[in-house]
């Protein structure tokens, strides 16, 4: 079972949350045709990390609030959780983006 | 390489089996090949062997940076059908399914391929519409399905639950009679010796670190065994698809996710056939051991680690129990996971890369094992002409980005739902 920490609720199983994916996507600005890259980047393309990877997952049976976490896809611990806008990267100075 | 036959079991027989030789090689890494192949387990060897085979490419390694079918080839719940309704996919896996029939015979080597029959439960009016309309599409492409009712399931798997409270009745099924299994190992043991007897270098123990590139092509494979020039790159490494593909800042469209499987304590004969459930994800067979192999979802969460999480085992046998309450007792002897390359629209891609000479075989999702001879097939016919099979065509990279998709749930793309 992975504990992941709501900011909200603090820690609970995950069978508590909907994984929603990859937190890293930015939704393009403009939906016109001059954007066909940037939206095929963001609907289809994943760096799918073997590594440290930021994800949301939203906290269907609690707050259901989205919840950042930054975890390790390869060992599947958890290292920090936050909310969606905050930069958990960043946050946990010293770790690399790789394995 | 010792053809395997009758007369040579009786002839070793009487040197008490100790004159074998083995089954293949293990050469010294050479240092040009005009393709690699990454990856050992099924379809890097089908494609191996295919292109040795039918395309005349001898000077081929295929490199495994753990040992041959130590992947997904060995952790599949051995699966094999071509019940599929979209164009690109059924004529693919049909092709597939037509190369399992002759496999065991083409390789020399048993894979112990068993037509059993796969049978999907419907348990709804709407069910039974989807089935009904997925047979006759595939009766149209010539694929061969039977709908059967009630009675015609209950005689064929009565430890089925057909008592009249349940919460998802059995209302009919799907049957595709040439459907079945196949020793998983032995697909990998048979794929190795054939394309060993025909020159193929396999490597073993040779981990990917890294790649060269010259303009838009990759000159120089790096591995943990040394550096190897190589005409043509192949990837067949299913999980480790997106991982391999950072090392040469490639993204692709796919996402690795945990898929447990699970083999019970063997029984007498009980399942004589591949059942799944309608009502939830849950797939079953016996193996001749006589353990029930069967899963479900996947964990549903990005994940390379080779093993999954309890909730998941819960709700796989959950929905087990529903559909054979008489398993309730029964103990799980082994479980594991392996790292499937779910793609986001569910459908394989394979075919040519944004790199001049580098090839993908992935996106698989759960469905790999049944695919291994058709992969291999058409992953050699584009390796060698540089163009797709015919039957390959619709699986390629670019319809993520022409938005043709091939996505036989319609679930969009969310990899995990697939």
């Amino acid at each position: 079972m992975l504990i992941i920490n709501c900011p909200l609720c603090g820690p609970r199983d995950h069978a508590e949350f909907t994984y929603v994916g990859d937190a890293t996507k930015n939704r393009p600005e403009n939906s016109d045709n001059s954007n066909d890259n940037a939206w095929y980047d963001f609907v289809y393309l994943r760096d799918n990390p073997k590594g440290l990877h930021q994800e949301l997952w939203q906290h269907s049976f609690g707050c259901r609030c989205f919840v950042k976490v930054l975890r390790n896809t390869l060992t599947h611990e958890i290292i920090a959780t936050g909310m969606p806008k905050d930069n958990l990267i960043l946050k946990e100075k010293g770790l690399e983006l790789s394995v | 390489m010792a053809k395997y036959s009758i007369f040579n079991i009786i002839k070793n027989a009487f040197n008490e089996d100790k004159n074998w030789a083995r089954a293949w090689r293990d050469p010294e890494p050479k240092k040009s090949y005009d393709v690699i192949i990454i990856g050992a387990g099924g379809h890097g060897l089908a494609s191996a062997f295919y292109l040795a085979k039918n395309h005349g490419i001898r000077n081929i390694a295929v490199l495994e940076k753990g040992y041959l079918g130590g992947g997904n080839t060995g952790r599949n719940t051995t699966i094999v059908r071509s019940n599929y309704m979209l164009d690109e996919n059924a004529h693919f896996y049909e092709k597939s399914l037509q190369l399992w029939e002759q496999l065991s015979s083409e390789l020399n080597y048993n894979v112990m391929f068993s037509q059993r029959g796969v049978l999907n439960l419907a348990h709804t009016d709407s069910q039974i519409d989807a089935i009904t309309r997925r047979g006759n599409t595939m009766r149209l492409n010539g694929i061969d399905a039977e709908l059967l009712d009630e009675k015609q399931i209950r005689k064929l798997m009565p430890y089925l639950d057909f008592s009249n409270d349940v919460r998802f009745p059995i209302k009919g099924g799907l049957l595709q009679r040439r459907g079945g299994t196949a020793r998983h190992d032995a697909v990998a043991w048979g794929l190795a010796r054939a394309a060993d007897s025909l020159g193929v270098d396999i490597i073993q123990n040779c981990e990917v670190i890294g790649f060269e590139e010259t303009g838009n092509k990759i000159t120089i494979v790096k591995t943990s065994r040394g550096n190897f020039n190589c005409g043509k790159v192949g990837f067949a490494v299913a999980g480790n698809t997106g991982h391999l593909a950072s090392l040469i800042n490639l993204k692709l469209p796919i996402e690795s996710h945990v898929l447990q499987a699970f083999v019970s304590e063997p029984l007498k004969p009980m399942i004589d056939h591949v059942v799944t459930f309608g009502a939830g994800h849950f797939y079953i067979s016996q193996s001749d051991k006589g353990g029930l192999v069967f899963g479900g979802d996947i964990d549903m969460y990005n994940s390379y680690a080779q093993k999954g999480n309890l909730p998941l085992i819960e709700e796989v046998v959950t929905a087990g129990l529903a559909m054979i309450p008489s398993l309730s007792r029964l103990r799980i002897t082994r479980h594991w996971g392996g790292v499937m390359d779910m793609s986001m629209d569910g459908s394989p891609i394979i075919g040519k890369s944004p790199i001049d000479n580098l090839y993908l075989n992935c996106g698989w999702c759960y469905g790999g094992f049944k695919a291994t001879p058709g992969s291999g097939w058409v992953f050699a016919h584009t390796i060698a002409n540089d163009e797709p099979h015919s039957l390959n065509k619709g699986l390629n990279l670019e319809r993520f980005k022409k938005g043709r998709m091939v996505d036989e749930r319609g679930a969009g793309p969310f990899p995990n739902r697939h």
